[in-house]
Parts: structure tokens; sequence; C-alpha cells
């Protein structure tokens, strides 16, 4: 599993990761529906996760992997907690636009 | 002893504070006798610690602590006891307690009766730290603290808008002096690390006389007292000061306050001497004082306004023997002084409160039948003022002259012609009051009575001290101790100069004549003749005498003017522009600016999380640049 992973140069998997992660932000930048910028933000974090287990593989050190878990139950953790919002937004306007959230000011 | 000596000056202050915190709440006659019963245990403490030390020459100093202690020098809270010292004490807490006595009477119908007494007792506790300090800033204590004081009372009946601004004038003309005073200070303390008395009049005996900082100095400390003391040029504030209570102008206006000018030389005589120019200056200032105040006070026609250029008048009388070297003389004129002027401040006081308030003598007149107490006790004050032998005044005034005479010959015509002007001025004032025809209202002539006891007693003992006070210094020629040269010789240099008997003689004599002449002319011109000073003056030479030569006049335009309009200036350019818009303008900026970046805050969740990123790729790209 090592190898094969090793195997492949450790540019590709830096190249992914950072489409992926780009996609991810202007995901999130760009969609005004609620449930699909989270869907982006976990596309950033895994687009992390990704490069992690790749220099961790390829420099023979479990500790990215390690990482990884952890990132794995905060982004749980807080898809709960944002899903949560989410409901309770729906719940008071009826929508998941983001463009109709604008009374975060003074 | 020591415990004794600091308790003199603080009864009157506990009389203050009794009288200030609680006065409103206690009765009248309970906060007067509050502030009598004080000054007279003062008194009564001050003659009992003469009585125990009298036999010594020296100075006795207490000290009681250490006030300021640097490298450089110490400064003691201190008190130096002699005999200069228990004569100062003795006059301000005996005449002062006659003046208490006197006030309960005056002021009995006020409704401050409770606050003139705590200020009074305050005065009181000021003058006594400023006679018996060891050195010259508790001096200086007393000194800013009978200005306060000063300023407290003239402005007394501070509804009245001219009262307060006699009493600003006052204050400031002071102030003026007041720096004066504290280069002084400052000069002592820069070259001769010590502000003792006893140091400084060691410290001269071994100075180069006439020597540079010898002379700023004396000078600077000479200016302080011009201004207390109210000579040419800062003496305006004097007679404007007469706008307090008459028991006020009695005690600090001629008694006491405006002596610690002379009292403060004569502490330093020492020094003086070591500064001939300045004693030079001082001689002419005290002549030119006394002749210019005599001459304004030959037309002047309220009669508090008379006395008050008589104190100028006397006060460069004692400033001339000062000058002359006569230090002992000075203290003496000063002693009869006190007594004569402030039984003629009582009387005029008696006077105004019988006219129910109004002081213009051209309305007076014909009241000697119904002041018998007043008259009789005035006329003394009159005959003593002008140097009728063998009153008190008689005595010192020709001291003074003998004195004068022997340094400059000038100064001394100057001085005589300025005696037979205050004759004139004197019995102009007494004539005009009590002889003659009542030339006020039919209800003034009604309202016409005695003071009460409280009110005369105080004058006859005045009156019994300035009678018989000159004996306190006779001189040579009659054989007769002189107990003011045995009294202040250990501590104040005599002068040296004795005038012949022939002189004394002539002196005497002349005076006599002269005096006589001069009261009779007075009594034709406006008794025999009638004649009333008018309203309007005629002729360019009375009108600026009865205007005081335009010298408040001239001191407005030349300097309280310039003064206004600069501060007005500074008012509107400085403060309003500068100082005011900087503090606006970093105000208005953060305003403005708040207000623009406000709009970034647009609710918009899309451009939040866009700004968090560009924010986020702004902390990457730094991070990477920093590197």
């Amino acid at each position: 599993m090592t190898d094969t992973l090793s195997s492949i140069p450790i540019n590709y998997y830096i190249a992914l990761s950072s489409i992926l992660f780009s996609i991810g932000v202007l995901g999130v930048l760009i969609k005004r529906n609620a449930i699909l910028m989270f869907m982006c933000i976990e596309l950033m974090l895994n687009a992390i996760n990704l490069l992690l287990v790749a220099f961790s593989a390829h420099s023979q050190n479990p500790a990215g992997q390690t990482f990884v878990f952890f990132i794995m139950i905060i982004a749980a953790a807080e898809v709960a907690v944002g899903l949560a919002i989410l409901v309770m937004v729906f719940r008071n306007v009826h929508s998941v636009d983001i463009e109709k959230l604008q009374n975060l000011k003074w | 002893m020591r415990s004794l000596f600091l308790l003199i000056p603080l009864l009157p202050l506990i009389g203050f504070i009794v009288n200030i915190s609680w006065g409103k709440s206690l009765s009248k006659s309970l906060s007067g006798w509050i502030g009598k019963l004080t000054v007279l245990a003062s008194f009564l403490l001050v003659l009992w610690g003469w009585n125990q030390v009298s036999s010594s020459d020296h100075s006795l100093l207490f000290t009681y602590f250490k006030w300021i202690e640097t490298s450089k020098f110490t400064i003691n809270f201190g008190f130096q006891i002699d005999n200069l010292t228990f004569l100062m004490m003795s006059i301000i807490t005996g005449i002062g307690f006659l003046i208490h006595i006197y006030s309960a009477g005056y002021m009995e119908h006020d409704e401050g009766f409770h606050r003139f007494f705590a200020y009074l007792n305050l005065f009181i506790f000021f003058m006594l730290l400023l006679v018996m300090g060891s050195n010259l800033l508790i001096t200086f204590i007393g000194w800013e603290g009978v200005g306060l004081c000063s300023y407290l009372l003239i402005g007394f009946w501070f509804k009245d808008h001219e009262n307060n601004d006699a009493a600003k004038k006052a204050f400031i003309m002071n102030r003026i002096g007041d720096l004066g005073f504290l280069i002084g200070i400052f000069l002592c303390i820069f070259h001769y690390h010590t502000i003792e008395y006893i140091g400084l009049n060691d410290l001269a005996k071994t100075l180069p006389i006439g020597s540079a900082i010898v002379t700023w100095v004396t000078l600077a400390l000479f200016v302080g007292a011009t201004g207390k003391s109210a000579q040419i040029p800062l003496y305006t504030w004097l007679p404007d000061a007469m706008a307090g209570p008459t028991p006020v102008s009695a005690l600090i206006h001629a008694a006491t306050m405006v002596t610690a000018g002379i009292y403060l030389i004569t502490r330093l005589n020492g020094l003086f001497l070591a500064a001939p120019m300045t004693m030079d200056i001082i001689l002419s200032v005290g002549v030119c004082t006394a002749l210019v105040a005599a001459i304004i006070a030959t037309r002047q026609n309220d009669i508090k306004k008379v006395l008050a250029y008589s104190t100028v008048s006397q006060l460069g009388f004692m400033f001339a023997a000062l000058g002359a070297g006569a230090f002992v003389t000075g203290m003496f004129h000063l002693t009869t002084h006190a007594f004569f002027k402030a039984l003629l401040f009582l009387g005029s006081g008696s006077v105004i409160h019988a006219m129910g308030g109004e002081q213009d003598i051209r309305k007076m007149g014909g009241l000697k039948p119904y002041l018998k107490w007043t008259h009789l006790t005035f006329l003394i004050g009159t005959l003593a003022i002008t140097g009728v032998p063998p009153l008190a005044g008689f005595f010192s005034k020709d001291e003074v002259l003998a004195n004068v005479y022997s340094k400059s010959v000038w100064m001394f015509v100057f001085l005589a012609i300025t005696s037979v002007l205050t004759a004139f001025y004197m019995f102009r004032l007494y004539f005009l009051t009590f002889y003659g025809k009542f030339r006020g209202t039919e209800e003034e002539k009604h309202h016409l009575h005695e003071s009460p006891v409280s009110m005369t007693l105080p004058l006859i003992i005045l009156a019994l001290l300035s009678a018989f006070g000159g004996f306190l210094g006779m001189p040579e020629l009659f054989h007769a101790p002189h107990i003011f040269n045995n009294l202040l010789g250990g501590i104040v240099n005599i002068s040296e100069s004795h005038a012949s008997h022939v002189f004394e003689l002539s002196l005497i004599s002349g005076s006599i004549i002269l005096l006589s002449i001069i009261i009779y002319l007075t009594y034709n011109y406006f008794i025999s003749k009638s004649n009333v000073p008018g309203y309007r003056e005629k002729g360019f030479w009375t009108r600026a005498i009865s205007n005081k030569f335009y010298i408040d006049e001239a001191y407005d335009s030349l300097f309280v003017t310039p003064l206004l309009k600069f501060s007005k200036w500074f008012y509107r350019v400085i403060d309003r522009k500068i100082t005011d818009g900087f503090i606006n303008q970093l105000g208005l900026t953060a305003l403005l600016s708040g207000q623009s970046f406000r709009k970034i805050q647009n609710g918009r969740t899309g451009f939040y999380i866009f700004a968090m990123v560009i924010g986020m790729i702004l902390i990457l790209c730094l991070n990477i640049y920093n590197r």
C-alpha cells in the first residue's frame, strides 16, 4: 500500500490537492446555496487530508496520518454544528440562500 | 515652651476651623466669642512668653521638623523667637483682639458674621506665621496666607461687584510683589544655600559690601515688600482695598499686614546693610511714596480713602527710615502707626456706622455733639498722626526725620513737606467730619447715634496707646531710656548717626510751629469760612490730584488693557483654533474614517466570506514574503 502510494511522484499529489482546494475556495466564494458551500468546505478539508497522507507516506512519518483522523473528526463536528445552524436558518427564512442573510451588521 | 509657642498661631487657626465649619449653626455671640477668645489667649501667651524670655538678648530657635531636605540644603519648619518677633506678635494679637471686640459691634447685623470672624482668625494665624517663621519660606506661607485673607475680606460683601474687583486688584498686585519675593528666595537658595534669617544675616557680615548678588537678592525681596506694603509702584491696591468692612481696613490694611514688608526688611537688616544701593532705592521709594500719597490724600472726599492714602504715606515714612539704615526707628513708627491708624480707622468706622453707611465727608459735618467718644478718640488719633507732641506720632516721626536728615538733606525736605501735608489732610478730614453744619439728609440726622460700648471701648484703649505709645522711644534729648533701642538693639543694627541736640531741638520746635500754623489755616479755611470741597474740581492740578494723578487709569491703559487684549487674542487664536482645533480634528478624523469604513460591514454573508478569504491569502503572502 505504501509502495503504491509512494510510487506516484509527490508533485502529482500536490497538484491534485491544489486543484481540489481551489475548487473548494471558488465554490465557497461563488455558490449561494449554503449546503453547497458546506460541501465545498468539506472539499477543501479533504484536499488537505490527501496532501497530509501523501506527505506522510512520502517521508515515512505516521504523524501526518494521525492528523488526518483529527481533521476528519473536527470536520464531522463542524458539519453537525453547521447543519444545525442551517436548519434553524431555514426555519426562520425558508431558504438556504445566503443572499437572503443580510442581517449580520449593527 | 516649644509647644506653647506652637500654640500661639494654632489657637486662632482652631477658631477659624470651628467658625468656618460650624459657625452657621452657632449663635452670633458664641461664634464672636470663639473668635475673640482664641485671639485673646494667643495675646496672653505672647505676653507670658515675652516675660519668660525677655532677659535673653539673642534669638531663640525652635525647630519642629525638617520640611524640605536635599543634598545641598535643608529647610526646617521652625520659629525664630526674639524681641522683634514678640513686638510684632503683641501688635498682631493685641490690636487684633481689640479689633475683634470692635467687629462684634460693627458687624452685629451682618448675615456673614461667623464667616467674618473665621476670616479674621485665619488672618491672625497667617500673620503670626509670617512673623514667627525662622526662614524666608515660612514667612512666605504667612505672606501668601495674609494675601488670601486680605482678598477674602476685601471681597467680604461679594454681592457688590465693585468689592470683588477691588479684592481681585489687591490680590493680583500682591502677586506681582510676591513674584519678587519668590525670586529673592530662589536667589538666596542658589547663591547662599540657606534661607534661615540668622544664617543670612551672619553670612552678610562676610560678604563684600554692595556685591551684585546681594544687591539683586535685596532688590527682589524689596519688590515683594513694595507689593505687600503698598509702595510705589504697587500701591494702588490699598486705597481700593477700603471696599472691605472697616475693621478689616483697620487690622489688615493699616495696622498689621501692610507692615509685613517693613518687618521683612528689618528681619534681614544684615543682608540689606550689605547692599547700599538697595538701601538708597528703599529710601527714595519710601520718600516718593510718602509725598505722592500725602498729596493725593489732600483731595480725597471718602473718609476711608483719605485714611488709606495716609496709610500709604506713613508706610513710606517707615521705608524711608529703613532706607536710612534706622531699622529700629522703622519698627518704632510701625508700632505707633499701628496704634493711631487702627484708632483712626475704627473711629471712621464708628462715624460710618452712625451715618448708616455714608462715607463721603462732604455729606457729614457737625458730628461732634452726637459722637462724643468717637470724636474725642478721633481727635487724639489725628493729633498723634500729625505729630503733635507729646503724642505717639511725634516721637516716631521726628526720629524718622532726624535719621533721614543724617542721610540726605533733600529727602529730609521732602519728608518734612509730607509731614505738613499730613497735618493738612488729617485736619481737613477732622474738621469736615466733626465741625460745621450737618450736610446730610434729615433721615441720616435722625439716625445719628453713638456706637455701642463694644465699639467705643477699643477706641478708648487705642486712644490711650496712641497718646502714650511715643514714650517707648524718647529722643536722647530728654535723657529718658529709649525702650525700643534697648529692646531691639540685640537683634537689629541701631543706626549710629545721632542727631545733635541743637538739630533735634530745632526740629521739635519747628514742627510744633509749622503744625500750629497748618492747623490754624485748615480751621480757618474749612470752619470759619465754612468751605466744603466741591464735586467738580477746577484747575489742572487740583483735578489731577483728586483723580489720584490718573495712576489707575495709566495702569489700566498700560498694563490691564493690553493684557486683556492679549488674553483675548490668545483665547481666540491659541485656545480656540490651535488647542481646541487640534482636539476637534482628532475626533473628526476618527468619526469620518469610521463612517467610511463602516460601509464594509454591509451584512452580506458572501462578502464576508470573500473578505475572509482575501485576508487569509494576504496573511499567507505576508508569511511567504517575510521568510
